[in-house]
């Protein structure tokens, strides 16, 4: 028996929360303790996720770290979490922007900070419980519970259109996903009908029946949209913009830089291995979207006054390339896929923590508000320059390895989705470059500007991992990939084991003996 | 035989503590302050004690009354209901100037009834438990004799409830003409021999009972007297009967319909079906467009009673175990969501606006976050009991193939969180100008209150447990 690490680091913040809970004084007492009482528990979960990650072994494709008690037996409903490469790396990026989250936040959150700092670590606590859990149940939980504190940290700490932000964001989210709730029901009640009335919500299990190709439609487009709205998926992504322009820079950081990437990642680990023959049927349409979705929010970020705004819908583009990997559905693809997952974790998170930095400076986020920002703040704005060229692809930094590994695969899959898809990379310089060069370049004309301040300590803690980890994912992408690649694999085998022959509806007999080793 | 009362020692001890309450209220010295309250809560404990050791003998009493434990999950239920609801009346008894040894009196014999009508198992004795818990509501609703409001929402809720009760009891004597009989399992023999396809008689019967439960349920379309019942009784009033008559008359629906008109299944499940999905659209939809805290609360209780008759359609074990396991919820939820009311409730001002929410959490911090556990339980949200229980009636529905009617559910609740959280937008990101509006949390109330939010989170993350009790209720049920 060893450690419960993967318990461990979904529960750690959740017992950060309550110790805040307990946190005595007014704002002005209970502000410095809270702030630092969350920062140390996030950078203690970060550096249990690291730990994770060396003990992992990246040769194995299996999930590891497994654990798994008996929680609602009569519904066959497990306690039954694990990692494999897929997730992995996710719970890493969790682990690392949560604490980078926090510390920006000092300079901007002023009140209830406290309540501010639960919140967040709520949050980070169902974050990673959404990508530990095996056991559909217990996914859906972690996957709803999510909705709350990101409504709460939406709602009470946003800018002006905060309410309005909030409750779209909930609504429309939990609309999709109930939906995706139903489908969970019906492939356990399926799975009850082939032994003998015995409910069950493993994953692994599910993996192994056989759904009738009819139902594998409809289940699969109830996962597929619950997990296109959180990608967003074109043209499901109307609630992005306003949630990440109304969220506070913590926020938007961890909306941004985790949780569009629990959609790809919902495809990846359940929507296309339950549903092959539906996956395989809907994923040019997907990858359809997908592209328009690139290029779209290529060409509205272009045009977005608001520098929020327009990071916020080159996440719509970024994204699609993402989808557009996943469904490509080969090594290249998927592995892209899962690594661009990571870099628009760290490039947008770096993007959206600078622009946070220029707000609390100058409390907008009106590109034309500034202009020659190199003259006066010439560190900052080498931090953002550096986050820029991450987020178009440069090569050398991260985001060219994700890209240039998803149109590869995306060729291979179909070349004219890899043509239009291209020209989102071309487009993604264009709008950056050019909002780079509006705030930072040209005179000083805004006198408003003249005096700020350059980069301070805590920002300058706040910016050079973001920038190290570019780096580092850009030089030496294998370190990043080994561990992803086996599962990958072992995740296309079961895709491609199931779609070709998945047409009758006769429970596999392979998933008998496991049920018979049930506690 | 003193073996043969055995069923009736709970509803027993709940109507010794309300006759003990009106006693020591007659006793009372004007001004007297008497822990009446706690004569309630003893007789609860006593029935709670007398349900545990009455657990799993199926104890019956003059052959109508059957402590089952389907019964027994339901009448501890009711303990749980009567407890809370006696704690959060502090508040209300004092700021009204209610009498008290009365109010307590016909809270408790209003329980008695209840629980003789989770666990009757004849069709008139459900009748008279029925007119039993009815009188005492209808008494505590129209209890403000100086309002207007009050009286009104009394007079209302009395008047629709006798022409249900009269519904109720005409559907009764068609029964009997047809069968003979008015003990729900030779009624059920008796419909299953008599024909393949109903006669008229027996839908005529069946549909006259239905009206009878669908009004006491609030069932669309028999629900226009809640948001007035609700909205003019005092809050713990309101706390109360919007969970203990529900729980009742559940318990009761579900036996009647799943035992003796159970042969009749194939005509009535479309019927419901359909009030089902027309409850829970409703419900929700009109929810959205309140202003007033409690109407908004009524209505919603008015969806959740849909969600039930989503189980009730479905008439697995599962279901049958989920109506029981979302009562239990449902009690619980409502009354803390109800008492946070009551608790705010203000001699000068109801506080019974959704506006006066604004800034609560910035005043009351306590308060508003257990409101926010309340309302997001109601919603449906893990790691609350509320999901669980939701989740519970959408397994029963899915499985048992209704998918169409889980889906309207779903969705309906979706539409249900927004306006949950309009009250929650109030509380917390709304600023408010005044200042100590809000009157001091009696110890009592807050106590009920914060066990109800931990009840909620036990539920929601350790739910094992009751659902293993409620999966051994319904094995007995009849």
């Amino acid at each position: 028996m060893h450690f419960p690490i993967l318990t461990s680091i979904v529960a750690l913040p959740l017992v950060g929360a309550l110790v805040l809970l307990f946190v005595p004084g007014d704002e002005e007492e209970s502000a410095p303790v809270a702030r630092k009482v969350a920062l140390t528990v996030s950078l203690l979960v970060f550096a249990e996720t690291l730990l994770l990650w060396s003990r992992f072994n990246p040769a194995s494709g299996d999930f590891q770290f497994v654990e798994r008690y008996a929680w609602i037996p009569a519904f066959g409903i497990d306690y039954f979490v694990g990692v494999d490469g897929i997730s992995l790396l996710l719970l890493v990026l969790t682990g690392f922007l949560t604490p980078l989250a926090l510390l920006s936040s000092w300079g901007s959150v002023h009140k209830k900070t406290r309540a501010f700092s639960i919140f967040v670590l709520l949050l980070e606590s169902a974050m990673m419980g959404v990508f530990v859990s095996l056991d559909l149940f217990l996914f859906y939980v972690f996957w709803d519970a999510m909705l709350v504190p990101m409504y709460f940290l939406i709602g009470i700490w946003g800018y002006e259109r905060r309410i309005y932000a909030a409750v779209k964001f909930i609504l429309y989210t939990m609309t999709a996903s109930v939906l995706m709730l139903l489908a969970i029901l019906g492939m356990a009640a399926l799975y009850a009908s082939g032994h003998g009335g015995q409910y069950s919500f493993d994953l692994l299990k599910l993996y192994a029946i056989n759904v009738d190709s009819h139902l594998q439609f409809w289940f699969f487009l109830a996962f597929a949209v619950a997990f296109a709205v959180k990608v967003p998926l074109f043209p499901f992504h109307t609630w992005l913009p306003d949630a990440h322009v109304e969220a506070p820079t913590a926020g938007s950081v961890i909306l941004a830089g985790v949780m569009l990437k629990m959609g790809t990642y919902g495809l990846v680990r359940f929507a296309f291995p339950l549903f092959p023959l539906a996956a395989a049927f809907f994923a040019p349409y997907i990858a359809t979207l997908a592209v328009i979705g690139i290029i779209y929010g290529a060409l509205v970020a272009m045009v977005q006054p608001d520098m929020k705004k327009l990071v916020a819908y080159s996440s719509v583009s970024h994204l699609g390339f993402v989808v557009l990997g996943i469904c490509a559905m080969n090594t290249q693809g998927v592995q892209g896929a899962v690594y661009q997952m990571l870099n628009h974790g760290v490039s947008t998170g770096g993007l959206f923590l600078i622009v946070g930095m220029l707000s609390d400076r100058r409390h907008t986020r009106v590109i034309a508000e500034f202009g020659g920002l190199k003259k006066v703040m010439p560190r900052l704005v080498a931090a953002f320059l550096i986050v820029t060229l991450s987020s178009i692809g440069l090569p050398g930094l991260n985001g060219f390895v994700g890209e240039f590994l998803i149109l590869l695969g995306a060729f291979r899959w179909d070349p004219r989705m890899a043509a239009f898809a291209a020209t989102g990379v071309i487009l993604s310089a264009a709008y950056m470059l050019w909002m780079f060069q509006r705030v930072n370049y040209g005179p000083v004309d805004n006198e408003k500007n003249a005096g700020l301040a350059d980069l301070g300590a805590r920002e300058w803690a706040v910016i050079v991992p973001i920038i190290a980890i570019a780096v580092a994912m850009g030089v030496v992408p294998n370190l990043f990939l080994r561990p992803i690649e086996p599962s990958v694999d072992r995740m296309l085998n079961q895709v491609s084991r199931g779609a070709p022959s998945r047409v009758t509806a006769q429970a596999a007999p392979a998933a008998e003996p496991t049920t018979g080793a049930r506690r | 035989m003193m073996s043969s009362f055995n069923a009736i020692v709970p509803m027993a001890c709940v109507t010794a503590a309300g006759l003990a309450a009106m006693v020591a209220e007659a006793f009372r010295d004007p001004g007297e302050r008497m822990p009446i309250a706690g004569l309630g809560i003893v007789g609860l404990v006593g029935a709670a004690i007398a349900s545990w050791l009455l657990w799993d003998r199926n104890a019956v009493s003059f052959g109508v009354v059957s402590a089952d434990n389907f019964g027994l999950f339901v009448t501890l239920i009711l303990v749980v209901v009567g407890m809370l609801s006696l704690a959060i009346s502090g508040p209300t008894i004092e700021r009204e100037r209610l009498p008290r040894g009365e109010y307590y009196a016909l809270m408790l014999f209003g329980l008695a009834g209840m629980m003789l009508m989770a666990t009757a198992t004849d069709l008139l004795l459900i009748f008279l438990a029925l007119e039993v818990l009815s009188l005492a509501v209808y008494v505590l609703t129209g209890i403000r004799r100086d309002s207007a409001r009050s009286t009104e929402a009394a007079l209302k809720y009395f008047l629709l409830g006798a022409l249900a009760s009269a519904f109720f009891l005409y559907g009764i004597a068609f029964t009997y003409g047809i069968t003979g009989s008015t003990r729900l399992d030779r009624i059920g023999g008796l419909m299953a021999a008599q024909s393949i396809s109903p006669t008229p008689m027996q839908l005529l019967a069946l549909g006259l009972v239905l009206v009878g439960f669908a009004f006491k349920v609030s069932a669309v379309p028999f629900h226009m007297w809640t948001p007035d019942a609700y909205e003019g009784a005092p809050p713990a009033v309101t706390a109360f009967m919007s969970t203990g008559v529900k729980a009742a008359a559940f318990a009761a629906f579900t036996r009647v319909f799943l035992s003796a008109f159970e042969p009749l299944r194939g005509s009535w499940s479309d019927v419901v079906w359909v009030v089902a999905a027309a409850t829970m659209i409703l419900g929700t939809v009109v929810g959205v467009a309140q202003t007033n805290v409690k109407r908004m609360l009524a209505y919603s209780s008015i969806a959740h009673g849909g969600y039930l008759l989503v189980a009730l359609v479905s008439a697995s074990d599962v279901a049958k175990q989920s109506v029981l396991f979302y009562l239990l919820t449902y009690a619980i939820t409502n009354i803390g969501a109800f008492g946070v009311i009551a608790v705010l409730d203000n001699a000068d001002q109801p506080n019974d606006q959704i506006r006066d929410y604004a800034g609560l959490w910035y005043q009351h911090p306590a308060l508003a976050t257990l409101m926010t556990i309340f309302l997001l339980s109601l919603g449906g949200f893990p790691p609350l009991a509320g999901f669980v229980a939701k989740w519970y009636v959408f397994t029963a529905a899915i499985s048992a193939g209704y998918t169409r009617l889980a889906i309207i559910g779903v969705l309906t609740s979706v539409v249900s969180v927004f306006f949950y959280l309009r009250i929650i937008v109030m509380m917390y990101m709304t600023s408010n100008e005044a200042q100590a509006r809000f009157p001091p949390v009696p110890r009592a109330a807050g106590m009920a209150l914060i066990v109800s939010a931990i009840l909620l989170f036990y539920l929601g993350i350790l739910p094992t447990r009751v659902i293993d009790w409620a999966a051994r209720s319904v094995s007995t049920i009849l």
